[in-house]
């Protein structure tokens, strides 16, 4: 079998491989399913709950998708300003971290005070802890400009503008695409956080409910939903990010 | 005849002049006179300000004390008339080497206005200019699938392509193996020859030095200022077996010994 073959499959092997020892350590060990439920109980709440967590399932995805397409509109403007100027960035820099240090769950009840629960907290806890890399990556992209580059164009004259876009934006692409990866797994927690605290709908919702007449094998499945969606959303991002930005990515490291 | 390019008795620092951090001046009472259609060379200790002569010179930066002038006109902004190339190609990664060179035409006035429309007769200019410096054919190609030596070509066509009428090139060859260095030297020569564009070449290499210029100009360490200038009267067109007369070699013994004295 060549090396392409076996690094095909391995995504695949691991896998199974993992649901296969864990549902032997069930096994083994004893672990009652109300601790840690086999893989085959949470295949089995997969299909008695189809309905609930197939629309919880979208729920989260329009939340999580619309929290991460505000996050990608100002992300990208608020870096490329912060780029733009060195005494912006001098200035949002310390706010931006403060900001980001703050922990998303707490910001929740606030959310909730000011729009009610369900979606558009949600939205906006998903917006909040994923704008972040997206305005450092663009604005490393944007710090990061040779300077004999920048030397050659303004000698002929370049304005600002003009080298933001012949040089700056295409350069920051690469930047910008790779935070997207991160952007998107980050948003799912947002809006599974606000979901759980305070939502009707939702994955985050029905785990809590699940959790409440304590159906663990329905968490389990809860949680495999997302990580699904996280997965999926992820490579749709990375072939996103391959094809935007093809002549960035020549390394061997870079094959995703 | 009045020089084309002129530096007079220019002191310029990186930083407030007075502050705690601008205190050491980069050149100070720096004088060069370049007539028009010369090839004028830049040797010196490394730090000795030569980069920041390049920057004067383009308008890059300016001057606190003394007065810098091209065409006989005082260099208050970028001046536009230059090209500039460095010792990294410095091309664009996600542009073609065609679309590089197209680059510096998207950016100056007249070609701004007019290269939408005439996309096709600026293609050809670009096509031509990569055809003599022996790169016909590698316009699709990206940076990345040309050698050192090619991209370093590829970067003086983009320095060149909007007819500049002064070149200003920053150790260019420097990171070129010997004989890749000596191919661009004669590069370099016929460009020279053919166009009678005025040349600055800031250089470490006495050899590439004398070979290409018409005067050489040695710099002071920090603060930099010219201690010595050297014309080379080596008659044109010069070969590369002429890098290995007497004469030649004389030449450059003399300009080491000068930045020799200069480093201590």
């Amino acid at each position: 079998m060549s090396s392409n073959v076996l690094a095909r499959l391995s995504p695949w092997a691991f896998t199974i491989g993992l649901f296969a020892l864990w549902e032997a350590a069930v096994h083994v060990f004893q672990i009652p399913e109300f601790f840690l439920p086999p893989p085959t109980a949470i295949a089995r709440a997969f299909v008695d709950y189809w309905g609930p967590i197939y629309r919880n399932s979208m729920f989260t995805l329009a939340t999580t998708m619309t929290g991460f397409g505000l996050a990608v509109v100002f992300g990208l403007a608020l870096g490329l300003l912060v780029g733009w100027s060195r005494a912006i960035y001098a200035g949002l820099y310390p706010l931006m971290i403060g900001f980001n240090a703050i922990p998303k769950v707490a910001v929740v009840p606030i959310l909730v005070l000011w729009f009610g629960i369900g979606f558009t907290p949600a939205v906006l806890t998903a917006f909040l802890i994923s704008f972040f890399p997206i305005v450092v990556n663009v604005a490393t992209g944007l710090a990061t400009i040779e300077p004999e580059t920048e030397d050659v164009l303004k000698a002929l004259g370049a304005s600002k503008l003009d080298i933001m876009r012949k040089v700056g934006i295409p350069r920051s692409l690469p930047y910008f695409f790779g935070s997207l990866k991160v952007a998107i797994t980050l948003a799912f927690v947002g809006s599974v956080i606000s979901e759980s605290i305070a939502s009707n709908y939702g994955i985050g919702n029905l785990m809590l409910q699940a959790q409440a007449q304590f159906q663990v094998p329905l968490i389990f499945a809860g949680l495999i939903a997302l990580a699904i969606e996280g997965i999926v959303m992820y490579a749709a991002m990375a072939v996103l990010e391959t094809r935007m930005t093809g002549w960035a990515q020549r390394s061997g490291f870079t094959q995703a | 005849m009045a020089a084309f390019v002129s530096l007079e008795g220019v002191s310029h620092t990186y930083g407030a002049v007075g502050s705690s951090s601008g205190g050491t001046l980069a050149v100070d009472g720096l004088s060069i006179a370049i007539e028009s259609g010369a090839f004028a060379a830049v040797v010196g200790p490394s730090g000795c300000g030569k980069s920041t002569l390049m920057k004067l010179a383009t308008g890059l930066q300016f001057p606190f004390k003394g007065e810098v002038k091209i065409a006989g006109e005082r260099v208050e902004r970028p001046v536009k008339i230059a090209g500039m190339a460095f010792q990294a190609p410095t091309l664009l990664p996600w542009r073609t080497t065609l679309e590089n060179l197209l680059l510096p035409l998207e950016i100056v006035e007249p070609h701004r206005r007019l290269i939408r429309r005439n996309k096709a007769a600026y293609v050809e200019r670009a096509e031509k200019l990569l055809a003599s410096v022996g790169l016909d054919g590698v316009g699709p190609k990206y940076p990345w699938e040309l050698s050192g030596g090619m991209q370093q070509r590829a970067s003086l066509c983009r320095a060149l392509i909007h007819e500049p009428q002064l070149l200003m090139l920053d150790e260019p060859f420097a990171a070129l193996d010997a004989f890749t260095r000596e191919e661009l030297w004669c590069v370099i020569r016929d460009l020279h020859a053919r166009t009678g564009i005025t040349v600055i070449l800031v250089t470490h290499d006495l050899r590439e030095a004398v070979f290409l210029a018409d005067r050489v100009f040695v710099m002071s360490s920090r603060p930099g200022r010219v201690i010595n200038e050297r014309p080379i009267d080596l008659p044109r067109p010069r070969d590369l077996d002429i890098t290995f007369t007497r004469e030649f070699q004389d030449i450059v013994h003399e300009l080491r010994e000068h930045i020799v004295r200069a480093r201590q």
